[in-house]
């Protein structure tokens, strides 16, 4: 790789302890039901479930059949049924309709339902109403960290983002807290706690009382620093079209749970393979942070390289041969799979990717990012919805446009709203509610007059006791100042010079060069400065609740300066994109700092708009 | 120090000691007679009954508690109805057990706590006899009534009431009775005459004890061990007889020569006895039995009460409090005369050592010689641990320290640990505490309830000091002694709040893991709102402040606490409460004060309550909300009508909203719906909820092309639009023709300027028919695009030189280059050659 690395990067600490947890807990909540009983797994459940323990082990624990929740009426013979769900209230629902046919047509059952990763009253509640509280037992199992890499740690919550930012629903904010906590008291005592945004001071709070409570051990740190996020602090970095190899197998391919399918068109067969994408996999390790246009010739390259180990054959006697074919034939057959089938995709995103219309694509990002030629944006943009590309990606660009100039003008704003509803139909209507209520899509407003909603936000802010609490609508008056930002924090590189994609020079790389995702800026910033002193004026353009806090207050600590210091846990709230990890990655590399990232969920821009839609009921 | 044996009296290989523990404080004028007497184990306190002088029927009975040195700690007339038996529970509450089966429950300063009764059936038939056990279910009571029927409550706390199976032939109250606790059952072994009975829950059994002598006709006494593990019986000949309480073995029988029936008798055991014995008492005499057939005999000048301990018997009299035990082994051996154990020895050294004798040497290599000297100290240790004389302990540990010295890896635990014990004893021993706790008792007992048991006695400093010098954990130790203190500190009803509340906070504030939450909570009980409020206030822990607040009726205030947590569940439950307790404007007026609950609440309508969650929008008047809510609705609508109607609803929501937009729109949606429910009925096509670009695209491909202009013009589709639409349906049903003459027609739409026109469906044209895998159709257009668009259309439909020529005639470096990465060097040399020439001098310019 042409990256400098830096040789005292720290190491990375062992998560798969955490999958140990997580293993240990649930095979002993399956033995708090004796006997042999069917598993019922929440669908969203299922992958990350299968991390932690695959089906023999949940045999070998007297698990009969495995069913996936699909919110139909069961047909299940055994006597003891185990549900294993997220805690919602559609699911719980369905058990409840499960439980009370059983009882009208006189079936007795044991029933448990295991929540993950943890039970809301409002489930328990729901269980009451519906009668059944007593016919089962109910029990939490505490998986709030899957480990998806040595370097990312997912809550598999994609529903957070639209909970907490959308709906204004706290729940999984203590999740967020106690996944903090349970990382606290693993890895730590961490040092310092750097965050932005108000999810993240809600869940560093929360994380605080937790420590409180519990009983402290002293020990050796493994993760020095934190630093959480919000996701609505930076919107404009997830919704731009990925480049980073990663980060375009998720766009295009779809990543779930750090495994991807590939279909016949990349495996050249008629069978699709699910393939690991992690650092285990030695040739994807090497090309995932790499710009798209980088890879094609690195894989070539790495081609010819296998070439000549299988041609070192050629000249071999017997005995050479023996050892070439115990020692390296298996690693270099390993190889040459994991080369093609990355070949594979390469050239099936090459398909898609290099026509003409991902360039003009991409040119229209990036114009957009830079403020220039915002007419043909707009022009390039309606084209787009009256062509019918797909709907999603229509979305995309003009809340780009919004974020990007701060809403659009108010002519705009009606005439592509009008044109995308007869495009893609008038339920869409809710989708832009959301939007609009996000701060996603918005309308310029005139200076001096305020709409009747934000003159009551107002007011509520205004009033004493509820300043702290009405944040939730403050996304109402929300400006994402994004022109203001790049400017202060140099986020837009000039475009003149012309950027060298083998040789990245900043974290822009991963757009090309055309954007410094503000997140990973933010990040680098504070940590450059130990705090937010002289950012102020960016932390106010960013709606505030900036917060930097020494936790450890162990004077000695502080003093010497360990290898954990240089480990920093990230946490996004409300998810982060690969292409974000990949920046961190670069940055930690150029720091000789090391990165954990822990997120709510992986995102992209497609998932995020998915999440705002509201056209199924 | 031969003076230690002098109250010592053989009982065959062992001794018994009656040592004085305290010369009574109380001034009773009649010492215990005519008294009711209850006195805690475990050095509890001791309460009396006293029956007035004369019995009439003014006078009342006076209720009197004292510690076990007789210091007053209560003293009221007794004012309920006449009281049978009197008991202590473990956590030191007195019980008093009425005639009529009620149990009233005070605390150690006799406060009033609460009130049971032991069923119904005793209220007409009284109870004859009564009796309060322990067990480890706690604290238990058993009657037995008029009608001869027992009844059992096995744990005051938790209050369950079994009625026993009917003894066969049993009148009045049987001879004797006692409470057992066997294999997890408690049951009721009783004497009627010469029979025994078991009563469990089911059934009443008959029992013999094995060789209990013929000449007896009838058991007058019984007594249970502490441990429930032995049982003895007295007959009417004096026999005692001494056996396992499963009746499976028995240990002796001893003729005592009286046939009186005693007034009381208890087991006095330690562990580890070496020679368990039976204590029994009648007016005048003690008598203590064992196995061997020797008794002591102690003289008693006053009515006295033996109370059962864990290692002994206290005796508590008119004016002394007096404990009878069998010596440890320890101290025999230490003690006993012309002892040659260890420890004796080296005690000896020690004392010549401290006389600077040479013979502490003598002794000590004696000692040594033998190689037991870590034995020696280990039985001094012991030792000073059984003696209640803090003179005898210090001399004893003295010793054992003395015998440390020549021992290099004796483990220093032991000592220290007594050393603290002894300390934290004596102490409690103090005739002001007045607890006279055996080194025994206090383990068996632990410091936890030790300070418990000093925290009811409301001796919070002395807990305090006991904490810190023991070192407990501080949520166990000071935090729980300071919480008691707390909670008795809001009952003082003189203090104002302001005073009560900063005291609190000022003693516990830098404690940790105080709860806050249970202080408010005791505050309010006692029916200071106020207070508990206030102290709420510096309870760190929502999950605790909000629960008492909805308790208190303070729901507001709980709603905004719970927001503040930050905890979801909390705030969902005060949202609950509040649901069920408010009518229903006043609960959506609260909820529109607080965003977070509202959101919250809204989500869970959402899923649960549709209905409600109009009606919450309808009283915000929040119009947008209302219209998005129909509009979801009319998805879910079936019916055209309805879902029509629904539709209008949304207008109307919209426009009040001043949302002229959606309102349009949604409009648009209704004339768009009955057109395609015209068209669906006219003609047959299922449009009916297909978007306007999907119906348009629909109807060109089925050739309605007068129907789609219609829309055309009705929904103002933007030309651009409509083109693209058309060409695309065109080019799908692979309708050149149709499409060249729709090229060509003049019928371009108004305000079209020439160059926008080709820019517009030119381009498009190319890229459908290449779409469509029609170059050739293609090509046709490629002539009709502008100039810079002309390199692109060439390249789409793969004509290299068309492209080549349009690059060079172009001059435009970056448009050559594109041209020459699509070329291969072997089969397009020429143009290759031809593209390079026209980049450089493209280049040179």
């Amino acid at each position: 790789m042409a990256h400098s690395v830096r040789r005292d990067a720290p190491e990375l600490p062992d998560f798969s302890l955490l999958k140990r947890l997580a293993r240990d807990q649930l095979i002993y909540l399956l033995e708090q039901l004796p006997g042999r009983k069917d598993l019922f797994i929440e669908a969203d459940l299922m992958s990350p479930l299968d991390r932690i323990a695959n089906v023999i082990t949940l045999k070998q624990h007297d698990v009969d059949k495995l069913y996936k929740v699909e919110y139909k009426p069961i047909v299940s013979t055994s006597d003891q049924l185990c549900f294993l769900i997220r805690p919602r209230i559609k699911t719980v629902k369905w058990i409840c309709d499960v439980v009370n046919t059983d009882k009208a047509f006189g079936r007795f059952r044991r029933y448990k339902i295991i929540f993950s990763p943890q039970k809301f009253y409002a489930c328990e509640n729901l269980l009451e109403e519906q009668g059944i509280f007593g016919d089962v037992t109910t029990d939490e199992w505490s998986f709030y960290l899957l480990p998806l890499d040595d370097d990312i740690i997912s809550l598999e919550l994609p529903e957070f983002f639209r909970d907490n930012f959308l709906e204004g629903d706290q729940r999984w904010v203590r999740t967020a807290g106690s996944a903090l906590h349970l990382l606290h008291s693993v890895y730590g005592p961490f040092s310092k706690v750097y965050g932005i945004g108000r999810c993240s001071k809600m869940a560093y709070e929360s994380w605080r009382e937790q420590v409180e409570e519990g009983e402290q051990r002293a020990r050796q740190a493994e993760i020095g620093n934190v630093f959480l996020i919000d996701r609505d602090v930076d919107l404009v970095t997830p919704l731009c079209s990925q480049v980073v190899y990663e980060g375009l197998v998720d766009d295009i391919f779809r990543i779930k749970c750090g495994c991807v399918e590939f279909g016949p068109d990349v495996t050249s067969s008629d069978k699709s393979i699910k393939v690991m994408l992690n650092s285990q996999d030695k040739v994807f390790n090497e090309i995932r942070n790499e710009h798209f246009s980088q890879v094609f010739g690195f894989l070539s390259q790495k081609a010819r390289n296998l070439q000549t180990a299988y041609d070192k054959r050629s000249g071999m006697d017997i005995k050479q041969m023996k050892t070439f074919v115990s020692e390296e034939l298996k690693g270099l057959k390993q190889e040459h799979r994991l080369l093609s089938l990355h070949i594979g995709a390469s050239e099936s995103m090459m398909k898609k990717k290099t026509k003409q219309d991902f360039q003009e694509l991409l040119k229209t990002e990036h114009s957009l990012l830079e403020g220039f030629e915002i007419r043909e944006c707009i022009s390039y943009i309606e084209e787009h919805i009256n062509r019918q590309v797909s709907m999603v990606e229509s979305m995309r660009l003009l809340c780009l446009l919004s974020l990007t100039e701060n809403g659009l003008l108010p002519k705009d704003y009606r005439s592509l709203k009008a044109q995308f509803l007869q495009s893609y139909g008038i339920d869409h209507l809710l989708t832009f509610s959301n939007l609009k209520q996000l701060g996603l899509l918005v309308e310029q407003q005139p200076g001096e007059t305020l709409t009747v909603m934000e003159s009551r936000v107002g007011k509520l802010v205004n009033d004493k006791t509820a300043g702290k609490l009405t944040d939730a609508f403050s996304s109402l008056s929300k400006k994402s100042n994004f022109r203001a930002l790049g400017r202060r924090l140099n986020l837009v590189p000039k475009s003149d010079e012309e950027y060298d994609l083998r040789v990245p020079r900043d974290m822009a790389y991963i757009f090309s060069g055309a954007y410094i995702p503000l997140s990973c800026k933010l990040i680098e910033q504070v940590l450059e400065r130990d705090g937010w002193t002289g950012l102020e004026e960016v932390t106010r353009m960013l709606n505030g609740h900036e917060f930097a806090v020494t936790a450890g207050s162990n004077g000695s600590d502080a003093r010497v300066k360990t290898d954990s210091q240089r480990i920093i846990l990230v946490m996004f709230l409300g998810g982060c994109t690969f292409s974000e990890i990949s920046a961190l990655r670069f940055l930690g590399r150029e720091k000789g700092l090391k990165f954990i990232v822990v997120t709510t969920a992986i995102t992209n821009s497609a998932r995020l708009l998915e999440s705002m839609l509201d056209n199924h009921a | 120090m031969a003076f230690i044996t002098a109250n010592w009296n053989p009982l065959g290989e062992a001794f018994y000691r009656k040592i004085e523990l305290y010369e009574m404080g109380w001034s009773l004028r009649d010492g215990l007679k005519e008294c009711l007497v209850a006195a805690a184990p475990y050095g509890g306190p001791i309460a009396l009954l006293r029956q007035p002088q004369r019995p009439s029927s003014s006078a009342r009975p006076q209720l009197e508690i004292y510690s076990s040195s007789g210091v007053n700690m209560a003293s009221f007339p007794w004012k309920s109805g006449p009281v049978r038996q009197l008991g202590w529970t473990v956590c030191d509450d007195l019980l008093c057990i009425q005639e009529d089966g009620t149990v009233l429950i005070y605390d150690l300063f006799g406060a009033f706590k609460r009130h049971f009764s032991m069923g119904n059936e005793v209220v007409q038939n009284q109870v004859l006899e009564a009796k309060v056990f322990h067990s480890p279910y706690g604290t238990g009571v058993a009657i037995v009534t008029g009608a001869s029927r027992f009844t059992l409550a096995t744990n005051i706390d938790d209050l369950k009431l079994r009625r026993l199976p009917e003894v066969p032939g049993l009148q009045g109250a049987p001879s004797c009775w006692a409470v057992l606790t066997q294999d997890r059952q408690t049951k009721v072994l009783l004497a009627n005459g010469a029979d025994l009975y078991i009563l469990d829950n089911t059934s009443c059994t008959p029992v013999t004890p094995p060789g209990l002598s013929p000449q007896a006709c009838s058991i007058v006494n019984m007594a249970v061990s502490f441990s429930y593990k032995y049982l003895a019986l007295f007959t009417d000949s004096g026999h005692l007889w001494m056996g396992s309480a499963n009746f499976k073995d028995k240990l002796s029988e001893v003729d005592t020569k009286v046939r009186t029936p005693p007034k009381q008798m208890v087991w006095c055991r330690r562990p580890k006895s070496q020679q368990p014995s039976v204590v029994i008492m009648w007016d005048r005499l003690l008598l203590v039995a064992g196995e061997c057939t020797d008794t002591i005999q102690y003289t008693l000048d006053e009515e006295s009460v033996c109370v059962a301990e864990l290692d002994g018997v206290r005796i508590v009299g008119g004016s002394r409090h007096e404990l009878l035990q069998e010596v440890p082994s320890a101290c025999q051996d230490i003690f006993k005369i012309a002892s040659m154990a260890p420890g004796a020895l080296l005690l000896e050294a020690h004392k010549e050592y401290e006389k600077s004798s040479q013979k502490a040497d003598e002794y000590l290599r004696e000692i040594k010689e033998q190689s037991v000297l870590g034995e020696a100290v280990r039985q001094c240790v012991e030792a000073a641990g059984y003696e209640h004389e803090p003179e005898t302990q210090k001399t004893l540990l003295r010793a054992a320290s003395f015998g440390k010295c020549f021992l290099s890896n004796y483990p220093p635990e032991p000592f220290v640990s007594m050393c603290r014990d002894l300390k934290v004893l004596n102490s409690v021993r103090d005739y002001t505490v007045g607890i006279p706790l055996t080194h025994t008792q206090y383990k068996q007992m632990t410091v936890q309830v030790l300070i418990d048991r000093l925290v009811y006695r409301k001796l919070y400093p002395l807990a305090i000091e006991i904490c810190r010098y023991l070192k407990t954990p501080e949520y166990q130790g000071v935090s729980r002694v300071l919480k008691h203190w707390a909670c008795c500190k809001v009952q003082q009803k003189e203090e104002p709040d302001e005073s009560i509340a900063h005291a609190v906070s000022v003693k516990l504030g830098e404690a940790a893991g105080i709860s806050y939450s249970e202080i408010a909570a005791r505050a309010y009980e006692c029916g200071r709102t106020e207070l508990a409020i206030k102290l709420l206030e510096f309870e760190p822990r929502s999950g605790e402040q909000v629960p008492l607040l909805l308790k208190m009726k303070r729901s507001q205030l709980a709603l905004s606490k719970a927001i503040e947590s930050g905890d979801t569940d909390l705030v969902y439950t005060v949202v609950t409460y509040l649901k069920n307790e408010m009518n229903r404007g006043d609960f959506f007026m609260t909820l529109r004060n607080q965003p977070v609950a509202l959101s919250l609440y809204r989500q869970f309508c959402k899923h649960q309550e549709q209905d409600t969650l109009k009606d919450l929008f309808n009283q915000d008047d929040d119009h947008q909300e209302l219209g998005n809510f129909y509009v979801k609705a009319s998805y879910k609508e079936k019916k055209l009508e309805a879902r029509l109607s629904l539709l209008q609803s949304a207008v109307d929501e919209y426009n009040k909203a001043r949302n002229e937009f959606a309102a349009k729109a949604t409009e648009e949606e209704m004339k768009l719906l009955r057109f395609q429910r015209r068209l669906d009925e006219e003609k047959g096509e299922a449009l009916l909820g297909l978007s306007l670009q999907e119906t348009l695209h629909a109807l060109l491909t089925s050739n309605f092309h007068k129907q789609a202009e219609q829309l055309y013009r009705d929904f103002r589709v933007p030309d651009k639009r409509y083109w693209w639409l058309k060409l695309t349906a065109l080019a799908e049903k692979d309708d050149w023709e149709e499409m060249e003459k729709f090229a060509k027609s003049k019928k371009s739409p108004i305000g079209y300027l020439v160059c926008c026109l080709y820019n517009l469906y030119t381009k498009p044209f190319v890229e459908v028919c290449v779409k469509q895998h029609n170059k050739y159709e293609a090509k046709k257009y490629v002539s009709k695009v502008t100039p810079e668009q002309k390199v692109k259309a060439h390249l789409a439909i793969g004509d290299l030189e068309g492209a080549a020529e349009a690059a060079i005639e172009r001059r435009s470096e970056g448009e050559i280059s594109t041209v020459l990465s699509r070329c291969s060097p072997t089969t397009d040399r020429a143009l290759l050659e031809r593209l390079n020439r026209a980049r450089s001098t493209a280049a040179k310019k």
